[in-house]
């Protein structure tokens, strides 16, 4: 086929119509965040006291490190969909909340006697908290990597990594409505390694389910 | 490439995506003609067939045109696809390379027999059913209308544009997972 008879082809299908990529980062988002409150309500739910620690610095500093890992590969995720777009002030973003983490970590070992670092560490729910982070962002994630075939990201991989991030940012803004181990220590380590899983398994959808 | 290109492409895209087919006409015209420049500097060595390319990003650039955000310059957007596009190309290439080493061993005796390079959107197209593989067909090869299309195969308008429509979303997806080669 020369290449003028597929532009004819092309423009007779002009008038086909498609969400704009923008807008439907909006609803994909929404709808995972729906997906993910229901799973987290269906299975662990808030703690009993949750109000009564919304009052406790170190209860709302896991929702600060969550929401603005979320926000952040919310931006970083819609401009790595696009081409051309430019991606170096989202991609800096990103280093916001691992940085908000390091400066608690920090803080917590100044306000903590050594003697206690570790059980703050290991906590007492390091199991629920990696079965159940990557459990409330796999319906998150899957949506998220459908929108990148729908998008067109060119480095796939990376951008799969970011779709995890972003999953996990949202799933664990839930789970940390349920978890009692609020030391940043514990959040650090585990909720770290339990998003890195998620992200493993969106560069791995990234590279083998994102083609276009 | 200059500011003019991007002012003038920038205002044709505006106007195909709201539905008029003579600015989109004219605006892949355009783009083909770029992306022709700009492949043929990329390709030194041979191996590549810089149209194949040329066709791969122009039917990228038009299942992806939703996600142009229409604020934003069209240029770095076509060339991130083209970009894109060329290097998969390659990809493919290197991997067809290899296949190729086994079939010059096979057909040694018979050098001459070499078959006339092909498009790979034909390829590609004969994996379509053979409904959008007629359509598609009478709209590009034989450059017919949709209303003459319908006509022809006694089917409605809309029939047509769904079949188009799928066929060249089909093809895109080929070349998306470099599925069009002899497998």
């Amino acid at each position: 086929m020369r290449t003028d008879d597929l532009i004819k082809a092309l423009d007779a299908d002009a008038r086909s119509k498609a969400m704009p990529l923008s807008s439907a980062w909006w609803l994909a988002t929404g709808a995972a965040a729906i997906i993910a409150a229901v799973v987290f309500l269906l299975t662990i739910g808030p703690r009993p006291d949750f109000m009564a620690a919304m009052h406790t610095m170190r209860f709302v500093s896991k929702f600060v490190f969550t929401i603005v890992l979320a926000v952040s590969a919310f931006a970083l995720i819609r401009a790595l969909s696009t081409p051309g777009a430019a991606t170096g002030r989202a991609m800096a973003w990103m280093m916001a909340a691992p940085l908000l983490v390091a400066a608690a970590v920090v803080l917590e070992l100044f306000a903590v006697p050594e003697a206690d670092w570790g059980t703050r560490l290991v906590g007492s729910n390091m199991m629920i908290c990696m079965g159940f982070i990557p459990l409330i962002g796999i319906g998150p994630l899957a949506i998220f990597l459908w929108m990148l075939r729908y998008g067109a990201p060119t480095r796939p991989v990376l951008a799969g990594a970011v779709a995890g991030l972003l999953a996990g940012g949202l799933a664990a803004t839930f789970y940390a409505a349920h978890c009692f181990d609020d030391s940043p220590l514990f959040v650090a380590t585990w909720y770290t390694i339990a998003i890195a899983m998620l992200a493993l398994l969106g560069a791995l959808g990234g590279r083998f389910f994102v083609r276009w | 490439m200059s500011g003019k290109d991007e002012a003038e492409l920038s205002r044709l895209m505006r106007a195909a995506i709201a539905g008029d087919e003579r600015a989109y006409a004219d605006f892949l015209h355009r783009i083909a003609a770029l992306v022709r420049g700009f492949v043929r500097r990329k390709i030194v060595q041979g191996g590549v067939d810089p149209e194949d390319v040329v066709q791969e990003t122009l039917l990228a650039i038009h299942v992806k045109r939703h996600t142009w955000r229409q604020d934003a310059p069209v240029l770095p957007w076509i060339y991130a696809i083209a970009r894109f596009k060329l290097i998969d190309a390659f990809r493919r290439r290197g991997r067809r390379i290899e296949i190729d080493v086994d079939d010059i061993a096979e057909t040694f005796a018979e050098p001459e027999t070499e078959t006339v390079s092909e498009r790979d959107i034909n390829r590609a197209l004969d994996g379509l059913s053979p409904a959008q593989r007629s359509v598609v067909s009478a709209v590009s090869v034989e450059g017919r209308s949709i209303g003459e299309t319908a006509a022809k195969f006694g089917i409605s308008e809309t029939a047509v544009r769904v079949s188009l429509h799928r066929g060249l979303a089909a093809i895109a997806k080929r070349f998306g997972q470099g599925r069009f080669g002899r497998e």
